[in-house]
């Protein structure tokens, strides 16, 4: 968006050719060549652009209308073709519904449980590689490693780490003398061990951005810190976090919506959609992929989509907000 | 991203390579996504191929075994002109809703396709058209399969959408090592008879079991095999013979629960969940003495308990007939070889290929005649002390109620199991409160 203010404008870059001196045929083929020249400079960046939209209306734009209109349907899965108009009847049944709430606090809860530890270590990970150290890029790519392993895979193992009989976890809590729990059957046993596994997969990513922004910040202004006798805890506090505002927001925001759309870690932890026997850690994207894939209910499962966009939009707002209060302050 | 929009604005630019590249850049996209698009709109279909064969499409979920019991190898060379393709999808819940879809939606379907019985009655009452009535074949000969299981398929207005490939009638599992050190007896037919005709002797068994058992170990896996082993033997369970829900008031779902119930009461259950990584780690660990198993999970028990367990397990009759599983093949109407994919599907589940399937995969005949061929009556099974597995499961199959199936018996069967007993065995609630909880979730998807 900035970008923009400090750019000539296209077409003043377009003329920007030798001036034409030489005879006529010159110049037409020059005239000739600044026609083709200028529709380049301005389709080109269309056609450039021009895939992505395509695909964003195949796979985004028609399934998120199409989404929405099944929402005010009945719609079974048994017959998707056939469907038969209710309004807002699925939208209405949610607020009654115990199922989605529960889905809807699970997801909040382990959306904090996940994002506030995550980003507090990447940020103390990502002051830690800032240092000069040897290796520097060994420790860089070993903290993305995560980020590259599958859900699938990362699930598997942390759903054996922690086991109830043979997990690992508990035989360490058996060595010192603390009895076994049931992580899985538990509330908050089993969110905390989603959240380990989001956790673990997502830190490394969110210090490697953090790094990237911390590197940007000028020298000077620790050297000045170091003059006015700031320690290192200091100029972390007053230098490092103030300038790396905008980034953590971002990654607030990212979080949060990888938090809200939640599905692979649950689903694999425990093996089923209903996200533990009493539901104590189904999120709102398992619940919806029970309603439409196992109960059925495409049109209820479309409601619930239409919740979730309805509460990622609003936290985009609320983003909106604070960044235009941060601006300011600034 | 301020530092990014100064460059273009700068310098002066040499236009025409660079252009060129953006044409063929610009192309390229075009292409690709064109190409892209195209193939997502290709059709997985069967073909008559260039060099004249008819491919035949099967599409099935999780193992059925044909190719590696070498029954379509078989059929092809009996057939020069036939090549057989087999869609094998891992779980059936990702199996099922996709042939849903390719019903409505009319295409993409194979020439021969898998149901699960647990699904049966439901393409049964939804889509009978759709497929070619097997009550009206020549050649299909209703008598060849277990009369139960041939109505499994019959829809309501009387076509039989599905010929039935394999059963699985139960018998009990048990470890012979655990059951010596509780006192009780090891041979199967001794301890067939401690719980012979009654499931709740099965649990008085337990109740024995424990006052004895060895360390660490419980008398059975989980409450819900339990479960699902006792309410299968009525013959009445989720549905009434009209058809309606009535799993509230069902003699067969109240009796089973109570037996669970009691189960976890008695604290003889392992507290585990079938199919989860816990079980298979009891498996492996000998932690628990016994599990209700039709033929199908003999294998897996092998598989899982490994050398360990070898010597170790046997299997005896289970206290009443009762059936957990099995498939159908079916032959959509508008499949381009209908008449050809039947003739696979018929000889897919005669008695002979059904015999073959059982030697080779363990996968239960459910066509009756196939139990007196040598490949089921003379079977036993090795890793469980060369027990006779022909003759006590088919002694169970024929036994088998025929009970009324609906649309909604799995999530009935599940939700009972995976929430209802699942609160009260492994989190504590009472029975009460589980009972509530898994009613809820029934009522919540039925509901209209």
């Amino acid at each position: 968006m900035t970008s923009s203010r400090t750019d000539p404008a296209p077409g003043a870059r377009a003329t920007g050719r030798p001036a034409p001196a030489a005879g006529a045929p010159a110049r037409a083929r020059e005239g000739r060549g600044s026609r083709r020249h200028r529709w380049d400079a301005r389709w080109s960046p269309y056609a450039f652009i021009a895939p992505f939209f395509c695909f964003f209306a195949a796979f985004g734009l028609f399934p998120l209308l199409y989404t929405g209109w099944a929402s005010l349907h009945r719609v079974s899965l048994h017959d998707p073709a056939h469907m038969e108009w209710v309004g807002l009847r699925n939208f209405s049944r949610l607020l009654e519904d115990d199922f989605f709430w529960n889905a809807l606090r699970n997801t909040f809860t382990i959306g904090v449980l996940s994002t506030v530890p995550q980003l507090l270590m990447a940020l103390g990970l990502a002051h830690l590689l800032n240092y000069k150290l040897r290796g520097s890029t060994f420790f860089r790519v070993a903290v993305l490693t995560p980020y590259a392993t599958s859900v699938a895979a990362a699930t598997l193992v942390f759903g054996m780490l922690f086991g109830r009989d043979y997990g690992m976890i508990n035989w360490g809590l058996g060595l010192v003398g603390i009895d076994h729990i049931d992580w899985e059957n538990g509330t908050w046993t089993s969110q905390l061990a989603v959240s380990a596994i989001v956790i673990w997969r997502w830190t490394g990513y969110n210090a490697l951005i953090y790094l990237a922004a911390m590197q940007a910040v000028p020298h000077d202004l620790y050297e000045s810190a170091a003059l006015d006798g700031a320690s290192r805890r200091q100029q972390f506090v007053h230098v490092t976090l103030p300038s790396l505002r905008p980034t953590i927001l971002f990654t607030v925001v990212v979080s949060t919506i990888g938090a809200t759309q939640l599905f692979g870690e649950p689903l694999l932890f425990g093996g089923s959609q209903t996200g533990g026997g009493s539901h104590q850690y189904q999120t709102l994207g398992l619940y919806l992929y029970e309603q439409g894939w196992f109960d059925f209910q495409l049109g209820r499962a479309s409601a619930i989509a239409w919740a979730m966009f309805l509460i990622l939009i609003a936290i985009g707002l609320l983003n909106w907000l604070v960044a235009r209060r941060l601006n300011k302050t600034h | 991203m301020r530092t990014i929009g100064k460059t273009p604005g700068t310098g002066k630019r040499t236009p025409r390579p660079a252009r060129r590249h953006r044409f063929v850049g610009a192309g390229l996209a075009a292409v690709l996504s064109a190409g892209l698009l195209a193939g997502c709109a290709e059709d997985g279909g069967s073909s008559a191929n260039a060099d004249g064969k008819t491919t035949l499409s099967v599409g099935v979920f999780g193992v059925f075994g044909y190719k590696q019991a070498g029954l379509y190898d078989e059929y092809e060379k009996k057939h020069p002109g036939i090549r057989i393709q087999e869609n094998s999808t891992e779980r059936n819940e990702n199996y099922y809703p996709a042939l849903l879809n390719h019903l409505s939606a009319n295409s993409g379907l194979s020439d021969i396709q898998a149901v699960e019985v647990d699904n049966i009655s439901e393409v049964a009452r939804l889509h009978a058209d759709k497929f070619v009535d097997m009550a009206k074949e020549d050649g299909v000969d209703k008598s060849d399969w277990l009369g139960w299981k041939w109505n499994q398929a019959k829809a309501p207005g009387g076509q039989v959408v599905g010929l039935g490939t394999d059963i699985g009638p139960m018998g009990v599992c048990y470890r012979k090592d655990l059951f010596q050190k509780a006192g009780l007896p090891t041979g199967r037919e001794e301890v067939g008879r401690l719980w012979q005709g009654d499931w709740s002797k099965y649990v008085e068994t337990g109740e024995t079991y424990m006052k004895k058992a060895p360390k660490g170990t419980a008398f059975m896996d989980g409450a819900a095999g339990l479960y699902n082993g006792s309410v299968a033997s009525y013959p009445t369970k989720y549905y009434s013979a009209g058809g309606k829900l009535v799993y509230k008031k069902s003699k067969a779902v109240r009796a089973s629960w109570d037996l669970a119930m009691r189960a976890v009461e008695g604290r003889m259950t392992g507290r585990l969940k079938q199919f989860d990584k816990e079980w298979d780690q009891a498996y492996a660990n000998g932690t628990f003495a016994s599990v209700i198993c039709p033929p199908w999970m003999l294998g897996y028990i092998k598989e899982k308990a490994g050398d360990k367990g070898a010597d170790k397990w046997d299997v005896a009759a289970a206290p009443k007939p009762a059936n957990w599983g099995g498939s159908f093949l079916t032959v959509p109407k508008r499949g381009k070889h209908a008449e050809e994919a039947l003739k696979l599907a018929k000889w897919l589940t005669a008695p002979k290929q059904q015999a073959k399937l059982f030697r080779k995969q363990g996968s239960f005949p459910s066509a009756r005649a196939a139990y007196a061929l040598p490949e089921v009556k003379d079977a036993t099974h090795a890793y469980f002390g060369d027990a006779p597995i022909g003759k006590i499961f088919s002694r169970a199959a024929e036994g088998i109620p025929t009970v009324p199936l609906g649309p909604k018996d799995q999530t009935v069967k599940t939700t009972i199991s995976d929430i209802g007993i699942l609160q009260v065995e492994q989190q504590g609630k009472s029975p009460e409160e589980g009972w509530n909880a898994a009613v809820k979730k029934i009522d919540d998807v039925v509901e209209d």
